[in-house]
């Protein structure tokens, strides 16, 4: 048997793949996009808190920011959804019953929040500090000046480190599996594992591969566009426009 | 420039203290601004000019002395009510680059003086009509001259309607050709009634537009009184060998 026809066998056995689609479309993809987006969210809105406990001056708001990104960010992934996972399950059993999805949507979101929050706090620190001082001499208090002025340039600043780990995020949400899944639950890599087994070829789970890449590629050039828009500005403000020659008219 | 100060209040800083650590930056800086006047304030580098500015609004807080807005102590208001009533202009500008101008100036409008959408833009357009820059509501900030960004966050501050505005250093970062429309902008301000503190290192704006000249060295203010007499006529050694090196 030559090279080619191996590689063929194991990688491109298009019946395979044609028979695991509907089913990695219909419930492998909504499952992980579901995984992905609950975690994205969760994990951003965490990693928010964190990065503004971590810049506090507060001592003991500062130092529990330190000590959860340590541990989060210095754990495996795996051991975290593990020990999430399964260790709270018993608890949360009485609230959402045998369902992983929940506690695997929190393990994922723990550990992207170790993440986003030094994304966030490297973008906030290097705004300069007369942007703070400028809306603090117009009367904003240190609060409002942080949410107008300081976090929205910070943010900015670090999208494309922040797409990054929304990447890694949906490559991760893959992880939930040790966890369990009923057939109905199953995402894109566990359909494609499954398949390939039945089928004693890695086609499906090739299929699995472009359909990530499906996902994670367009986000990457679609926040190099927002950023660039971002860096350029919007085009000018056709009302703005409009009341400046108003006069003119 | 039309007459645009409504309110302008007199200034009066008494006795003022601050110290960074145990360094004493302010040891008891006095200076007295009437209502419409113009105080410059010069003095060699590290003198405590930009933190007197800051002492006066509360960006840093005095630990000792008195401020009287309006006659009116206000070292016991809340200090972010307080900057509303007193502009300030930067060295570096320091407008907000992810807004266009026109956003620079009604954020605050809107958000601290809850003036409408529609009312806020109208406000700052008024404004950027009087530093002639309304062509460039939508502009971004980085899109502008180093001159014209500077008349923006002049015309930020007037549109919040201050009583009193501080200049700190506003034309030194500023390439040489751009100096003369900003200092012209905030002459005419003066001319038409402003109550100004403006630290700066210009003195033939000192010279012409200011109503009293303080030099301020070491922290404290040395001497002070109108300009023709601090300018010909100094008295202090110290501000004689200062303004040897600086004319």
């Amino acid at each position: 048997m030559d090279i080619w026809s191996t590689l063929n066998d194991t990688f491109l056995d298009w019946e395979s793949m044609k028979a695991v689609l509907p089913e990695m479309l219909k419930v492998g993809l909504v499952n992980t996009l579901i995984l992905a987006a609950a975690s994205v969210v969760l994990g951003t809105v965490l990693g928010m808190i964190v990065a503004v406990m971590g810049l506090s001056r507060r001592r003991w708001l500062r130092w529990p920011a330190k000590v959860y990104t340590d541990i989060f960010r210095g754990l495996p992934a795996i051991l975290t959804i593990l020990l999430i996972g399964q260790g709270l399950s018993p608890i949360t059993r009485h609230w959402w019953g045998p369902n992983p999805y929940p506690l695997g949507i929190l393990a994922l979101s723990l550990i992207a929040a170790a993440y986003i929050g030094e994304i966030f706090r490297s973008g906030i620190q290097s705004v300069e500090k007369g942007q703070l001082e400028a809306a603090r001499a117009l009367g904003f208090g240190y609060s409002m000046g942080m949410r107008l002025v300081v976090i929205p340039q910070g943010v900015r600043r670090v999208l494309p480190a922040l797409v990054n780990q929304f990447i890694a995020l949906i490559k991760e949400s893959s992880l939930v599996y040790f966890l369990g899944l009923l057939a109905s639950q199953r995402e894109l890599f566990r359909i494609g594992q499954d398949a390939a087994a039945t089928n004693g070829n890695l086609s499906p789970l090739l299929l699995a591969g472009i359909f990530y890449l499906i996902i994670t590629v367009p986000l990457t050039h679609l926040v190099n566009w927002f950023d660039k828009r971002l860096r350029e500005g919007r085009p000018a403000d056709l009302e703005v426009e409009e009341l400046v020659h108003a006069d003119h008219r | 420039m039309p007459t645009i100060v409504e309110s302008a209040a007199s200034l009066e800083l008494t006795g003022i203290e601050l110290a960074f650590g145990k360094n004493k930056v302010l040891r008891g800086v006095d200076l007295a601004v009437p209502a419409g006047s113009t105080a410059c304030v010069i003095g060699p580098s590290g003198s405590g000019k930009s933190t007197l500015l800051r002492a006066t609004n509360r960006l840093l807080e005095p630990a000792a002395g008195d401020i009287k807005l309006g006659g009116e102590s206000v070292l016991k208001s809340n200090p972010d009510e307080l900057r509303r009533r007193i502009g300030m202009v930067f060295q570096h500008f320091n407008l907000f680059p992810h807004k266009s101008v026109l956003d620079n100036i009604t954020l605050p409008l809107r958000k601290l003086k809850k003036l409408t959408k529609e009312g806020a833009a109208e406000a700052a357009l008024e404004q950027l009509e009087l530093v002639g820059l309304k062509e460039k509501a939508s502009a971004r900030p980085g899109n502008l001259s180093g001159g014209q960004q500077q008349r923006v966050a002049i015309a930020r501050a007037l549109a919040m309607k201050p009583e009193v505005m501080l200049f700190d250093e506003a034309t030194s970062a500023l390439d040489p050709e751009l100096v003369k429309g900003v200092l012209g902008l905030m002459a005419d301000l003066a001319d038409a009634g402003m109550t100004m503190v403006v630290v700066t290192h210009e003195m033939g704006f000192a010279r012409q537009v200011a109503d009293q000249v303080a030099f301020m060295d070491h922290g404290v203010v040395v001497e002070a009184g109108p300009p023709d007499k601090l300018f010909t006529a100094a008295e202090s050694p110290r501000l004689r060998q200062f303004l040897s090196q600086v004319l």
